[in-house]
């Protein structure tokens, strides 16, 4: 046998077992891909079945009053739950949050990444990440001792003075129910969640900005654009499906914050028109109420089934965002609009 | 057939659109006296990072003619006219140093505004890149909409004298809301050549604008850019020795990021003074 002959073995060998090889491993992955999807799956419904189990108690007693009641008491003998205050609270905080976020978070990641470049550019963006490594408690610190006094004295006043005076929104910019500013707020927990938010829209945003090929920012400039109008002209108009996903992430984010909001949000039942009156969230009532809930009567299960109705909200906004990036997503590529069952499905799922 | 027809048709369509140009159309106002609009580039390098991509460049390309640029891929003639216009600097660590002068005034001046000078000194990519989200009609005028000042009634009228320019309006004027990332490469690489006319720019600088398109396709880009001479001063860097012979007046041969030589295109192609010149338009090199 020839040395010669040994490599030519060993070429013809090497692809049929690397083949064999590659097969196998296909098949390994493929299954614990599976077994992770449907453990995940599992988990989800497990969840929610729990949930479930209970809280659709007081949906059997309440019907459909439970979603609009007002009441919250937990006294025994005297009890009584509607979910509203919370749903309220916890839409208005979040939505608050967005609106406070999402310009601030585009900005930033424009001016990271489109105009400022070099040491500065750094130091801002390692600030704004350093920002997502707050503990929430912090947050919630600093917004009792620092933001929610300088709200009450300078800030709510000054709006309610300016904005307040404006036709449409002025009502939501009016001094609360004991005619003061006083005490916590929805505005200033959507205030707080707003910072909280602020890194993680930013970071996806960043990363959506970068995805615009260079081809179209050449495009504009070559037009003879600045550089702000080469963003309006070429970056935003491509990412503004990346950036609806970014704020729907942070929305997630606002939507589950507890202790932070709980600390700040006034924790009282009301449902005002003016943001500077108290407010509840579905996460801090939780949080606040599930060491006393006894199982005897519906205090428990109306906890559980508030749950329910915080995961029901979160998928909706989630479906919402599909529905905008898809929209958009289509507008980009140039295809056809998504096909009218695909948006049926997708309300379905709402 | 068909298509033989529908061509020659929208031929007739610009030869009529490049009269209402000289007598004014459709605003009255657009007869231009403007300078020549020659550009002299002096002992220009350009760097990227530490690549040096351009060697001592100096040219003379003259006004209201077709300057074409060839050479091997690599050779640095992207470059060369992304420094014509002060797009080479948006490369990051890309660097220029020379001077290029525009009707004799140094765009690399320190008091000259790049957005100025890109505003007249058009360009067209390699790539079409027309706006994936925006119309076609509202591709066309996008340049126009940021120097700002027009009607929405006169937008349209630009834009569709831009359009049958490009000599796209025949095909486009049905669709003319419809996205631009929908038309064909070629219309789209059209799309982009009416973008950039719109703004009516006084040279236009187009990087092998029909090296993605088909021969029907290069052909029109072809005679347009015939056409586009009468006025404007075009530079067109091309891979294609017949398409470089066909529509330019002068031409300029580059190696390395220098030039080897400049001159009527006539006698590079059949008389070249440099023997890598020769070697090249033959075919024969490398
Ligand atoms: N963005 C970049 N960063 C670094 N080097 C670059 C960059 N773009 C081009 N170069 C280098 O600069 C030189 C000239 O490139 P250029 O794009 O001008 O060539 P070209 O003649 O246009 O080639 P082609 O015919 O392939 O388009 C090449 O050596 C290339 O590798
Ligand atoms: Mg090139």
């Amino acid at each position: 046998m020839g040395a010669s002959d040994a490599p030519i073995v060993e070429k013809a060998g090497a692809p049929a077992r690397r083949r064999g090889r590659t097969r196998v491993g296909d098949a390994v992955f493929k299954g614990m891909t599976r077994i992770v999807a449907f453990g995940l799956v599992m988990l989800l419904v497990l969840m929610i079945g729990v949930l479930a189990a209970d809280g659709v108690r007081p949906f059997r007693e309440f019907g459909w009053r439970f979603l609009i009641g007002r009441n919250w008491n937990p006294v025994a003998g005297r009890q009584s739950f509607g979910a509203l205050p919370f749903i309220y609270g916890t839409v208005v905080t979040s939505t608050i949050a967005i609106v406070l976020a999402v310009p601030v978070a585009v900005g930033l990641a424009l001016l990271l990444n489109e105009v400022a470049r070099g040491w500065l550019a750094n130091i801002v963006a390692v600030l704004v990440d350093l920002l997502a490594a707050i503990p929430s408690v912090v947050f919630g610190l600093w917004g009792v001792f620092v933001l929610q006094p300088a709200m009450d004295r300078t800030i709510e006043p000054f709006l309610a003075n300016t904005v307040g005076k404006v036709p449409l929104v002025g009502p939501l910019f009016r001094a609360n129910v004991s005619g003061g500013f006083q005490g916590g707020d929805v505005f200033t927990a959507g205030v707080i969640l707003a910072v909280m938010i602020v890194p993680i829209v930013t970071a996806v945003g960043r990363e959506v900005v970068s995805t615009v090929p260079r081809d179209l920012r050449e495009a504009a400039l070559a037009l003879g654009s600045t550089r702000f109008e080469m963003v309006r002209m070429a970056v935003l108009p491509y990412s503004r499906s990346g950036i609806v996903g970014a704020s729907m992430l942070g929305l997630g984010r606002a939507l589950g914050e507890t202790i932070a909001v709980a600390m700040v949000v006034g924790n009282s039942l009301g449902i005002h028109v003016s943001l500077f009156n108290g407010g509840y969230t579905i996460p801090a009532v939780i949080a606040n109420e599930f060491r006393e809930a006894s199982s005897e009567g519906l205090h428990k299960a109306s906890l559980l089934a508030l749950a329910l109705i915080l995961i029901a909200i979160a998928l909706m906004f989630a479906a919402l965002s599909r529905l905008l990036v898809r929209r958009s997503a289509a507008l980009v590529s140039g295809g056809p609009a998504p096909p009218a069952t695909e948006l049926a499905r997708l309300e379905g799922a709402a | 057939m068909e298509r033989d027809g529908s061509m020659t048709d929208s031929v007739v369509m610009r030869a009529s659109d490049l009269e209402n140009w000289s007598t004014g159309a459709p605003d009255g106002a657009r007869v231009r006296n403007a300078p020549a609009g020659d550009i002299e580039v002096v002992d220009l390098n350009a760097w990227f990072g530490n690549h040096r991509a351009l060697r001592d460049v100096n040219l003379s390309i003259n006004g209201r003619a077709v300057t074409a640029i060839i050479g091997p891929s690599g050779c640095g003639k992207s470059t060369l006219v992304r420094c014509l216009n002060r797009m080479h600097e948006e490369v990051r660590g890309a660097r220029v140093e020379g001077k290029v002068l525009f009707d004799g005034r140094d765009i690399y001046a320190p008091d000259v505004d790049p957005v100025e000078i890109r505003r007249r000194i058009g360009m067209v990519f390699q790539r079409p890149n027309p706006f994936p989200t925006m119309s076609v009609l509202d591709n066309a005028v996008a340049g126009l909409k940021l120097v700002g000042g027009l009607s929405r009634s006169e937008l349209r009228e630009r834009g569709e004298w831009a359009l049958r320019a490009a000599g796209l309006w025949e095909e486009v004027k049905d669709r003319l809301h419809e996205p631009g990332a929908r038309l064909s490469g070629g219309q789209q690489q059209r799309l982009c050549i009416a973008r950039a006319l719109a703004v009516e720019p006084e040279v236009l600088l187009m990087d092998e604008p029909a090296s993605a398109l088909d021969p029907a396709s290069t052909l029109r880009i072809e005679e347009l850019v015939q056409e586009l001479k009468e006025r404007y001063t075009v530079v067109i860097v091309t891979h294609n020795m017949q398409q470089a012979a066909r529509v330019s007046d002068w031409t300029l041969f580059m190696l390395y990021g220098e030039v080897v030589e400049f001159g009527p295109t006539s006698k590079l192609f059949t008389r070249p003074d440099d023997q890598r010149t020769e070697d090249y338009v033959t075919g024969r090199f490398g």
